[in-house]
């Protein structure tokens, strides 16, 4: 674009001078400042701290030792931890299940709520209902469906001869994670669904009508024009899904407490800096957590470069 | 061409829109009709019976002993006191007896309630005392908290220790942590049966059970003929979840099977053989005379199948009694001491909170005073009686008002010899050490044998105790 | 229009069995009905716990947990309701809950907006830097920057005071906010700032009179995920604020006491009561407010 219109024509934006370059860089900096403020503020101060504590030995309640610097011991401890294996593992168990399958509901949903389907009002208000309910109340209310003496799940599953015998869902380990899935995919699926809705409802609506005209099936707009159109927010939604669920906390606190065949990351984290007070190991935890989580961003990023890349 | 096709779309959207609004406006005011319907043919709602029917009883705080004393030293100044939680008839007490010290000595106390989460409320002390901050002066401590906080907590046995003498030995001991007295009991839970009397005498018993074998025994016969008629029928149930109520259930286990106190005298003791036998005992009884889900109860999960009529044997604290007065087994229950072991004496895991003065204070002395007060035979008998709460004076809790109030304690029951867990030497590092043993227990509980699961308990508090 | 063009086409192929099945009314039925199902399925399973949650707020105390389980009580009441709605720490928590919830939403959308269109509409060095910096923000757990957050609210002497919420929030909500209304801006065609520009206008008002209204379901949608997420915030919360009348909604329910006065007992009922209450009007309000903006913004599309 450097050949130039007229001189008397005003210039246009996009040509590769310099100084407009250098303005629109100067626009964009600024636009950014406050956002980057309450970043600076809220994020990589705090961040910043937690990688220093995990580098020492600083205890909640100091008593009488003093903090001291302790390297890398935090991070070698770390290594040898097989607790924190263990809960790393059941965390990557528990996001693979759950993004896939809020993912697939998710699609369903917004799909159902963009046509003209005739149901789609309601589904629309259907949709908001998990989400809109507190997530400790949320929890506490399945731990309590899924009861064995008393839950709603048991009586109806018995009486319906879905399922023999009640079963102790929470309890049984097989049965444990499962449960605690289910309850996740119920109160997240809406957040995916409403953002795929709005990426539908963004993708003109002739690209559908001249697709009818050349006779292609619903099912081959949906492969051809809708999912390539709708590429952005499906990775966005997965990336937000995936981080949330990698530090899944509320829910397996409620359900099991700190019961150790079913930890979390965060619960682990948690359980360290808080309940047992080491802030200096359990911040190596948490930075820990960290690398571990900005591997599959990584990994995303990766998979969003190489399929065709972000315009 | 325009805006025609988008104009047409939102055409069908409204009609649409409408519709379905209208449809979640229905479905509310269809839920809102049925209820509304409902609860007029039931006739008059049932009122709710009020668990403790001693609080509307006009009983007001006591006065503060040698007021004019205290006012004439310590009037004008200000203290803060973290007291219990901030809704409900504890924190209605708090008030009132707040606000009588305040009218008798003339030293403005700040009522601040304490968060609902016991480790939330820890949190909130151990940031002050980290602090090294002045903004509490009085506050609650649960019981197994001094052992942590005694570095930052006045020593109150110079002023109250004569007082002290009054409250039970095993939870002052407790409470004095090298040889500081550190907190003044507040109020005591501890551990207790819940048992059917009506179930007792329709299958035979002229009285409940005083060993672990005997309540086994009871609760399967029980639970075998109950469970003809009643398939959510279970023989016991008590706190079997992995958290903090777990390490209390399994202290009584253990120490009424003369295994001790999982760390006695500074020593790690948890890993012996009568420990072994009763864990083992409890881990096969799971599923079978409990429900396989009581490793996931609390107090409330216990509480609720015994409330509900479907279990015959429940170990839990006194407050269940009077939670349980509004529930289909209101009459048919009767409390005891906890069973013990064939080598060992019935005990029951103190609850309760102490009451600490910061050693950041800025008016220590008048602080003291306030723990006085609030500690005092009359505030004790005050507190049992409107709240309900179990007083830490044995005087007090032979008081017939208070045993009217508080049927369970009967002289049995408020004799028991009371054990408590050890914060005493974990110290700082109690949570990590219940944390050990609770998990170590949850894992005995869901099947592994205790045999290898206590060697490593053991191990791990050793490396705390040190 | 289309029909002419199109006869001598479905003349030439021949017309396949699944197309007449398809065509039937039978078929049409037959293909339906899985998806039909599927739909239902996914009803009950987002509605059950709600409706039982209503079932339990009408239930009285003494028949929570009855056995065998009734699926409407016996003696239904609402003296759950008047409890819950009669308690002033409740009465103080909707209200603290919307200013905070509601603040937090402005600021991120506001913030958000201004980010997005400088990392959506501009071309400098860095750009894909700072949004994954915004991404990084949410990697870490929440209760790792607890101590840190802490201290700095502390300093600043925000500790029990809403502002200190607003502020810690902003940390969940800023992130997505910026992303989707990122892609929402690069997701516009390319020269739709032109016309404006050649028309004398600013960079600003190019922002709020040309692009916002365009990316109207973006800022619906981040708005109101930003709103819910900042009213359910229960951690932050808990550790942050300390006096009762300061509780937001999520403290003020886990805070109901039961008549025992015990720190044990949970009243189950008043607990759900108070989120039936809650989540109806959220319900409602966030339904009307969705439906109005998207009506406006198809109308007004300028789209060809």
């Amino acid at each position: 674009m450097s050949t130039v219109a007229t001189p008397a024509a005003p210039p246009r934006r996009r040509r590769r001078g310099s100084k407009l370059q250098r303005r629109q860089a100067r626009i964009g900096w600024v636009l950014l400042i406050p956002a980057l403020a309450v970043v600076a503020l809220v994020a990589i101060y705090p961040l910043g701290k937690t990688i220093y504590y995990s580098f020492t030995n600083q205890e909640f309640l100091q008593g009488i030792e003093p903090t001291k610097w302790v390297g890398l011991e935090n991070y070698r401890t770390l290594w040898h931890d097989t607790i924190f294996r263990t809960a790393v593992w059941e965390t990557v168990k528990f996001t693979l299940i759950t993004v896939s399958f809020e993912f697939v509901l998710g699609m369903i949903i917004a799909l159902v709520v963009n046509s003209s389907f005739k149901g789609r009002g309601a589904m629309r208000a259907v949709m908001l209902v998990p989400w809109a309910i507190p997530t400790v109340v949320a929890a506490q209310m399945w731990k309590w469906m899924y009861d064995d003496v008393y839950g709603v799940i048991n009586d109806a599953g018995v009486r319906l001869h879905i399922l023999s015998h009640s079963h102790a869902w929470i309890s049984e380990p097989s049965t444990a994670l499962a449960s605690v899935c289910a309850v996740d995919i119920w109160k997240t699926t809406p957040f995916v669904a409403l953002l795929l809705l709005a990426g539908l409802q963004v993708i003109p609506r002739d690209l559908y009508e001249a697709a009818d005209v050349d006779g292609a099936s619903k099912i081959q707009q949906f492969w051809r024009i809708t999912l390539p159109l709708l590429r952005p927010a499906i990775l966005v939604a997965l990336i937000f899904r995936t981080l949330d669920a990698l530090r899944v906390f509320d829910v397996f606190y409620v359900f099991f407490g700190n019961r150790p065949d079913t930890q979390t990351m965060a619960i682990y984290a948690q359980s360290t800096i808080v309940g047992d007070g080491h802030v200096g190991y359990g911040s190596a935890v948490s930075v820990a957590i960290f690398l571990i989580i900005g591997l599959f961003v990584i990994i995303y990023v990766t998979v969003m470069r190489v399929s065709g890349g972000d315009d | 061409m325009e805006g025609s096709t988008p104009r047409s779309g939102l055409k069908k959207g409204e009609t649409v829109k409408h519709r379905a609004l209208l449809i979640v406006a229905g479905l509310i005011g269809a839920v809102t009709l049925v209820a509304s319907l409902s609860v007029a043919a039931a006739g008059t709602s049932r009122p709710e019976a009020h668990a403790a029917p001693a609080k509307s009883a006009a009983i007001a705080p006591p006065a503060v002993p040698n007021a004019a004393a205290i006012k004439a030293k310590y009037k004008g100044q200000k203290i803060t006191f973290v007291g219990d939680g901030a809704v409900g008839s504890s924190h209605k007490r708090d008030l009132k007896l707040v606000a009588r010290f305040q009218k008798d000595t003339g030293i403005k106390v700040n009522l601040v309630p304490h968060p609902a989460a016991s480790d939330a409320a820890y949190s909130q002390l151990a940031r002050a005392f980290g602090s090294k901050s002045s903004s509490i002066d009085v506050m609650m401590l649960d019981v197994v908290w001094p052992g942590a906080f005694s570095p930052y907590l006045v020593n109150l046995k110079p002023k109250l220790g004569t007082a002290a003498k009054q409250h039970a030995q095993g939870i002052v001991q407790n409470d004095t942590i090298g040889g500081k007295l550190v907190a003044m009991p507040w109020f005591g839970d501890f551990g207790i049966l819940y048992y059917r009397k009506d179930l007792l005498k329709k299958y035979g018993y002229s009285k409940p059970p005083t060993t672990w074998t005997q309540l086994f025994a009871m609760a399967k016969k029980v639970q075998d003929g109950e469970q003809k008629s009643n398939n959510n029928f279970y023989g016991f149930v008590f706190q079997g979840n992995s958290y903090e109520g777990l390490t209390c259930d399994a202290l009584e286990w253990v120490a009424s099977a003369g295994g001790g106190n999982f760390i006695d005298n500074g020593k790690v003791t948890i890993n012996n053989s009568k420990a072994k036998t009763i864990l083992d005992a409890m881990r096969q009884q799971i599923g079978k005379i409990t429900p396989r889900g009581v490793t996931s109860y609390d107090e409330e999960g216990a509480r609720n199948v015994f409330a509900a009529g479907n279990a015959m044997f429940m170990r839990n604290w006194p407050y269940a009694y009077a939670a349980n007065l509004t529930t289909p087994v209101k009459g048919k229950y009767g409390v005891t001491v906890l069973p013990h072991g064939a080598a060992g004496h019935s005990v029951g895991t103190v609850g309760g909170w102490q009451l600490g003065v910061s050693k950041y204070s800025k008016h220590k002395d008048a602080s003291i005073e306030l723990v006085r007060y609030l500690t005092s035979p009359a505030v004790q008998k005050f507190d049992a009686i409107f709240n309900t709460n179990v007083p830490t004076i044995p005087a007090v809790a032979r008081n017939k008002a208070v045993v009217k109030a508080n049927p369970y304690l009967t002289p049995a029951i408020a004799n028991v010899a009371r054990v408590t867990r050890p914060g005493k030497y974990l110290k700082t590092h109690y949570n990590e050490g219940s944390k050990d043993i609770y998990q170590g227990v949850s894992q005995i509980l869901n099947g592994t044998p205790a045999s290898s699961v206590l060697p490593g308990v053991a191990a791990k508090l050793n490396a705390l105790v040190k | 229009m289309s029909t002419v063009a199109e006869a001598p086409r479905t003349a030439e192929r021949p017309v396949s069995r699944s197309r007449v099945l398809r065509r039937s009314p039978v078929g049409r039925f037959l293909i339906k009905l899985p998806f039909w199902l599927l739909i239902a399925a996914i009803f009950v399973y987002a509605l059950f716990p709600f409706y039982w949650a209503i079932r339990s707020a009408f239930t009285p105390d003494s028949e929570q947990f009855n056995t065998p389980i009734k699926y409407w009580p016996a003696h239904p009441t609402w003296a759950n309701f008047r409890e819950v709605l009669s308690t002033p720490t409740f009465q103080h928590a909707l209200i603290n809950s919307t200013i905070v919830a509601g603040s937090v939403t402005l600021f991120s959308l506001l913030i958000g907006s201004l980010a997005a269109y400088a990392l959506g509409r501009f071309r400098f060095r860095g750009r894909s830097a700072v949004l994954y910096l915004m991404l990084s923000m949410t990697i870490f757990p929440q209760i790792a920057i607890l101590g840190a957050l802490y201290t700095m609210i502390n300093n600043f002497h925000l500790y029990d005071k809403l502002g200190a919420l607003i502020f810690s929030y902003l940390i969940f909500t800023l992130p997505f906010t910026v992303w989707v209304l990122t892609s929402f801006m690069r997701g516009l065609p390319g020269d739709l700032e032109e016309a404006a520009y050649v028309d004398g206008a600013t960079p600003l008002q190019v922002f709020y009179k040309v692009l916002l209204p365009l990316i109207a379901p973006g800022l619906v949608t981040t708005g109101l995920l930003a709103f819910i997420a900042a009213w359910n915030e229960y951690l932050y919360a808990l550790s942050f604020i300390q006096s009762p009348q300061k509780y937001t909604v999520p403290l003020a329910i886990t805070t109901f006491v039961g008549k025992s006065g015990s720190s044990f007992q949970v009243p189950w009922g008043q607990i759900m009561a108070a989120t039936v209450i809650v989540t109806l009007p959220l319900i409602a309000a966030v339904l009307i407010l969705q439906r109005r903006i998207l009506a406006g913004l198809t109308a007004g599309a300028v789209k060809g």
